[in-house]
């Protein structure tokens, strides 16, 4: 039994959830603290957090340390997000947390923040699983913009960040200066477009049945209202439409007396209505579910994953693999070459296991490598390289971490450029050393994978790979002329010796 | 299946119908107040009439009378009964230091917003007037023509005029004051280089007309205070075996007061009490309704104008005038009292030795709980099961016993209570500091605004600050009025929460007097809540939602709201649909027309309520289907307990609100619910045997009085005697040994 604290350093809030975490009986949150703070006011103005605002900070950060030791917490985990993530002294100020709290603060990229959030929905289990059995779009929106995923039959297939977060639209409808009736109309208009895109890129044809909401206002309101009042339970868009019909036809005061809340809420409430509504429309939603989760129950499922203590139910190696995927389909990639590539590379890498030390996590970025590995040709034949890079990294893969996501984009690079070394690469690039080898070892397996299939014309039946002193051992077994990736092979060989110090050997089976 | 659909049916009906209501009240202002007062626009929507409503004064006034009428039941023991004529004195004088004050200065500050009873300010002033003069006949026609001949009878003389004093008691009363009272007074001469004294509040003073022994000079005015510090009540060495024989300290002063005047000839000599209108700061438990209102509206605050004097019948015209003048009082505040003024010191009086014969034995003490044995491990028993305490039948102990073990328990990570009214010297003080000693997390929310006892509240939140606790001193704006503990310990299994929620404070004494209902649980969804509650309280956002508890000020309201309205509609479809409530006092004017509402389609509502009830009952179409009782009796009933019948799966809470707007908008309160079966059986015999009270009930009468129950073709049943029978032999049976030896004599002839 561990007892853990998740904290989350948001834009507005400040919150900490304590939980029990066992492999016996699960994950459970046992206090729930939160302290309105209003980080993304200062950053998102003035580009930096001021000193007050640090200080009410790190008083709070500091009552938390107590409410952690009363209730001995062992680990913890805080992060912080957008107003921490954009402000200018991001790194001052989570050295000031840390020297007078002794907190770490953490800072999410905004494609990791979104798979927590995904994680602790998907972490509901039974509920959660039951939901995407049919087609189901998760609406994560948040102040800036809004995160929306796909599922295809229990399988998470896209995700895409759209700027159309609530603050946001707030923010232009001030200063458009207009009333509240033309409201609507307005956020009508900016949305509109950007949905058409999205429709186009992803939804086709496509049937979206249920929506997931994850935001802070329609969640809570539908929750307090008994409209959803457990876990789990389902609100039919009909019902939905009725209640919130309420927010059109009463005044401002009505509503904040009505809804028990703040003026300033019921106004945002407002925009998220009218923005879900338009993505309902688009998708032809019938059901909507609020699970009500928060970045606190991502953090520590997290946690427990990492630790092992609770393992989902979901594979999320899967949604991630699935991603990649679609990405390779969009820009054309051929999949056939693509899973020749993935089951020579991954083979190779399994058999190199006691070299390189490698675990899973690894051995998925190689995978998703080698399913992206040509997704550049979509733009140029010639620079496929570069550009299979900068189309990497530029699409949001969620479930990776930034820096993974730029570990997957150099070694496809590198498959088709002249590999530079960390002093080089350093220039450019924040990678640590720890990566860059990454990088390198990656690199290495997957050139000589790509060696082997260079006529692209998946020549071989079966590869079997064997480590044997300083030589791994590849047997090839095909009847046809291997001349082409032979000749290949010893040039691309180089750089695995030189990683490794290990020389790939290449011999032929030809079958009967 | 059915039912769930039926439940959503309802649901939505109490949705929808609220739904219009709120839009009714936007446009449909004008036309209601134009609708009040005439009778064709009766029907649905005028629940709100204040025909249907009961000024609260006056309503607390007819509690007062019920309180009195236990000093006339004949069926009392004598010494009983002077202490509940005492409690009239007592309480009269606090209302007409809150109360009263509060539409004193209304009417001077020219407020004219009509009450719920559709009554203004000076109407009620009034008939409060009226009424209080006549409650006060009452009491001291109780008092001279009962109770004075009475205690006589049983061997207490009380010698109500020094004038009837025998030779040789006046001799040892006149050596009684010249030794022990005079060092002590300071008599004050009014004249024209002398202005009129301060008298204070509450005193009890002997005003006199004294004339200059040398020169034909005018009448002057003199006046001394009875002191405070002295008993008022002075024995005398009786002449007659088994005879008490007692008088009152201002006869004393009065039969000396020359000795005081020495240059001057007494006139007369008559004593006099006024009250004034107290600071409001420390009144405002009950003020606070209008506090905000009458600031705006009161310009020039007249502080401690005297509002009240009393009198003793016959005092001399010239005296009287003199101080009516000076105080500034009306004619209609003055009041001719024959007997003794200030009747609370009969509270004094039941204490005097000697006359235990005449006082109330039929009530066992508290009893021990026997779900919760003596040296048993406490949160092993709440462990099994919820635990249900009801005080004063059973004892408070296990309260403090949980505290104090948690203090020591070292697995105990964290304690937090709110604490409103705190005995002096409390063990759960004591408890709680020696918590934080022990290296608990101790977090205690103090209601520093709890009337009368803010300096010791003071002093106490300071001893805890001192221990280590961490003391939060209430929130800015709401009084907290929750009772609620909470322990965290960490167990085998992880953490686990046990909470006591009561509708008592935490005062060891007063759960000797108040009926009260309490819980032990540890219950997961009430612990989360009860977490919630205590992080709201420090200061922190509120919870997204709640559980299983109910708070105001934001939900509560809202939530007794939908249960009512709920029993409505299932009424209408033809479903069972019942309430029982039982609380303190009943004035909050939505609730109150809800129950209208529920009653006119049908609900059968009974309830309870000890004190201020604005509800009317009999009124066709609006309240024929209510009742209205309030218990009276040798405990003074504080338990609110709220039952629906919820179409056949009965819903019962607990809380420490009532339906007042005070408790439901400005307060923060707890709801609670009992959901155990047997503790739900449990509390349901507790209102059950109040309803079928025929002893110390009083029922509401459609005219507005209350009557003692019409006892012919019924069971006598006192419910407090009854319950308090129950717990003793409850108590009695769990003690019983289990393996007891028993010699069986053998008889011969078999």
């Amino acid at each position: 039994m561990k007892t853990f604290a998740a904290i989350d350093v948001g834009s507005f809030e400040l919150s900490m959830k304590i939980f029990e975490i066992s492999s016996k009986t699960g994950m459970r949150e046992i206090d729930h603290i939160r302290h309105h703070i209003d980080l993304g006011m200062d950053t998102y103005a003035e580009g930096k957090i001021t000193y007050a605002r640090v200080d009410e900070l790190c008083r709070y950060l500091n009552e938390f340390t107590q409410i952690m030791k009363t209730y001995k917490v062992s680990e913890y985990k805080a992060y912080g997000t957008s107003a921490i993530r954009e402000t200018e002294n991001t790194t001052i100020i989570l050295d000031q947390i840390r020297q007078r709290t002794g907190i770490s603060v953490e800072v999410l990229s905004n494609s990791e923040q979104r798979f927590l959030d995904y994680k602790s929905i998907a972490f509901m289990g039974e509920a959660f699983n039951r939901i995407i059995e049919k087609g189901t779009a998760i609406v994560d929106i948040g102040g800036g913009s809004i995160q929306i995923s796909l599922f295809d039959k229990d399988t998470l297939i896209a995700t895409q960040n759209l700027r159309l977060g609530v603050l946001r639209l707030r923010d232009y409808l001030y200063h458009l200066d207009v009333g509240r009736p033309q409201y609507e109309t307005l956020i009508d208009e900016l949305v509109s477009s950007q949905l058409s895109v999205f429709r186009k890129l992803y939804l086709k044809d496509k049937q979206i049945e249920n929506i997931i909401i994850v935001d802070d206002y329609i969640s809570a309101l539908l929750r307090k209202k008994n409209i959803a009042e457990r876990v789990g339970d389902q609100v039919d868009v009909k019902t939905f439409d009725k209640f919130m019909k309420l927010l059109k036809e009463r005044t401002l005061q009505e509503l904040t007396r009505l809804f028990d809340m703040p003026e300033e809420n019921v106004i945002l409430l407002f925009i998220t209505y009218v923005l879900m509504t338009r993505i309902i429309q688009t998708m032809g939603a019938k059901l909507l579910w609020v699970p009500g989760v928060t970045l606190c129950d991502g953090i520590a499922y997290e946690y427990a994953q990492n630790n092992k203590i609770v393992l989902p139910e979901h594979d999320f190696e899967q949604d991630i693999i699935a991603c990649a995927q679609n990405i390779s389909k969009r820009y054309m990639g051929s999949r056939k070459r693509g899973e020749t590539l993935e089951r020579i590379a991954l083979t190779i890498f399994d058999s190199m296991k006691r070299i390189h030390g490698f675990g899973e996590r690894e051995r998925l970025l190689l995978q998703i490598a080698t399913l992206l590995h040509d997704c550049g040709k979509y733009i140029s034949m010639v620079n496929l390289g570069e550009c299979s890079y900068s189309i990497i990294v530029a699409t949001e893969i969620i479930g990776l971490s930034h820096v993974e996501q730029e570990i997957v984009a150099n070694v496809v690079k590198y498959n088709h450029l002249e590999f530079e070394y960390y002093d080089e690469m350093g220039r450019v690039s924040t990678l640590d050393r720890e990566s860059y080898l990454k990088i390198a070892k990656l690199t290495a397996i997957l050139r000589v994978a790509n060696g082997l299939d260079r006529s692209h014309k998946q020549k071989f039946k079966d590869v079997k790979t064997r480590l044997r002193d300083n030589e791994l051992i590849i047997t090839v077994e095909t009847n046809e002329d291997i001349t082409l990736e032979k000749g290949m092979f010893s040039h691309r060989a180089e750089f695995f010796e030189e990683v490794y110090s290990v020389r790939p050997v290449i011999k032929q089976k030809r079958t009967l | 299946m059915n039912k769930e659909n039926r439940e959503m049916k309802a649901d939505k009906e109490i949705k929808e119908n609220k739904e219009g209501k709120e839009s009714k009240k936007g446009t449909g202002g004008k036309a209601d107040k134009e609708n009040r007062g005439n009778p064709e626009s009766l029907g649905a929507g005028t629940f709100t009439d204040s025909r249907y409503y009961t000024n609260r004064e006056l309503s607390w006034i007819l509690f007062n009378k019920r309180v009195l009428s236990e000093a006339r039941d004949k069926q009392i023991p004598l010494f009983e009964r002077v202490k509940f004529l005492s409690i009239t004195a007592s309480n009269l004088d606090e209302f007409f230091m809150v109360r009263v004050a509060a539409l004193k200065d209304m009417v001077s500050g020219g407020y004219t917003k009509a009450d719920i009873a559709g009554l203004k300010p000076v109407e009620q002033l009034a008939m409060v007037n009226k009424a209080t003069h006549e409650l006060v006949n009452l009491q001291y026609s109780t008092y001279k023509r009962s109770l004075v001949p009475l205690l006589f009878s049983n061997g207490l003389r009380i010698i109500e005029h020094h004038e009837d004093l025998t030779a040789k008691e006046i001799e040892y009363v006149d050596r009684y004051f010249m030794e022990n009272v005079y060092p002590v007074l300071t008599p004050m001469a009014v004249d024209s280089s002398r202005p009129f004294p301060l008298i204070r509040n509450k005193s009890l003073n002997i005003g006199a007309l004294v004339r200059k022994k040398e020169g034909d000079e005018e009448l002057e005015f003199a006046t001394v205070q009875v002191p405070s510090v002295l008993p008022r009540i002075v024995p005398i060495p009786s002449e007659k075996e088994g005879e008490k024989v007692i008088i009152l300290l201002e006869e004393l002063v009065e039969r000396n007061i020359d000795k005081l005047f020495l240059n001057y000839n007494i006139v007369c000599a008559y004593p006099f009490r006024i009250m004034r209108n107290a600071d409001f700061s420390i009144e405002e438990d009950e003020t606070e309704d209008l506090l905000k209102e009458i600031e705006k509206k009161l310009k020039r605050r007249q502080w401690g104008q005297a509002i009240r004097l009393e009198v003793e019948s016959g005092i001399d015209k010239r005296l009287l005038k003199i101080i009516r003048d000076e105080l500034l009082i009306k004619e209609e505040d003055i009041y001719q009292i024959d007997g003794p003024l200030d009747l609370t010191y009969l509270m004094k009086m039941y204490g005097l030795d000697g006359f235990d014969h005449l006082k109330e034995y039929a009530y066992a003490p508290p009893q021990p709980v026997p779900e919760l044995p003596e040296d048993c491990d406490i949160f092993e028993e709440i462990r099994k099961h919820d635990i249900l305490l009801h005080h004063p039948y059973q004892t408070f102990a296990p309260v403090v016993e949980f505290i104090r073990r948690a203090a020591k328990d070292p697995d105990v990570l964290a304690i937090k209570q709110t604490l409103y009214r705190v005995s002096g010297n409390s063990p759960i003080i004591a408890a709680l500091a020696l918590a934080a000693e022990n290296g608990k997390q101790v977090s205690v929310l103090v209601e520093l605004k709890a009337r009368f006892d803010e300096e010791n509240n003071i002093v106490w939140a300071k001893m805890l600050e001192k221990a280590g606790c961490h003391v939060i001193y209430g929130l800015v704006g709401l009084k907290t009025h929750s009772k609620i503990t909470l322990v965290v310990r960490k167990e085998e299994d992880g953490i686990r929460r046990y909470v006591h929620l009561g509708t008592g404070n935490y005062n060891d004494a007063t759960a000797k007097l108040y009926t009260d209902v309490g819980m032990f649980t540890c219950s997961r969804p009430i612990g989360e809540d009860a977490t919630a509650v205590f992080n709201m309280l420090s200061g922190y956002s509120e919870p997204r939602f709640w559980n299983k508890l109910a708070l105001a000020p934001l939900w509560l309201k809202d939530k007794f709201l939908y249960l009512i309205a709920r029993e409505r509609v299932s009424a209408k479809a033809g479903r069972p649909a019942r309430i029982i409530a039982k609380m303190n006092s009943l004035c909050d004017r939505d609730v109150i027309a809800a129950l209208y509402e529920a009653s006119a389609a049908g609900v059968k509502i009974d309830l309870i309520i000890r004190g201020i009830c604005t509800l009317k009952v009999g009124i066709p179409g609006v309240s024929e289907n209510i009742s209205v009782r309030s218990i009276v009796g040798n405990f003074l009933e504080h338990s609110r307990i709220f039952y629906f019948e919820n179409d056949g799966a009965p819903e019962i809470y607990c809380g420490s609100a009532d339906w007042m707007p005070r408790n439901l908008e400005r307060r923060v309160e707890i709801l609670f619910p009992v959901e155990q079966p047997d503790l739900k059986e449990k509390v349901l015999h507790i209102l059950q045997g109040e309803l079928k009270d025929t002893v110390k009930a009083h029922v509401l009468n459609r005219d507005g009085n209350y009557e003692k129950v019409d006892k012919r073709g019924k069971a006598i049943y006192n419910s407090q005697l009854e319950f308090s029978r129950e717990a003793k032999e409850e108590a009695r049976l769990s003690k019983a040994p289990v393996n007891e030896r028993v010699f069986i004599p053998e008889i011969h002839h078999q």
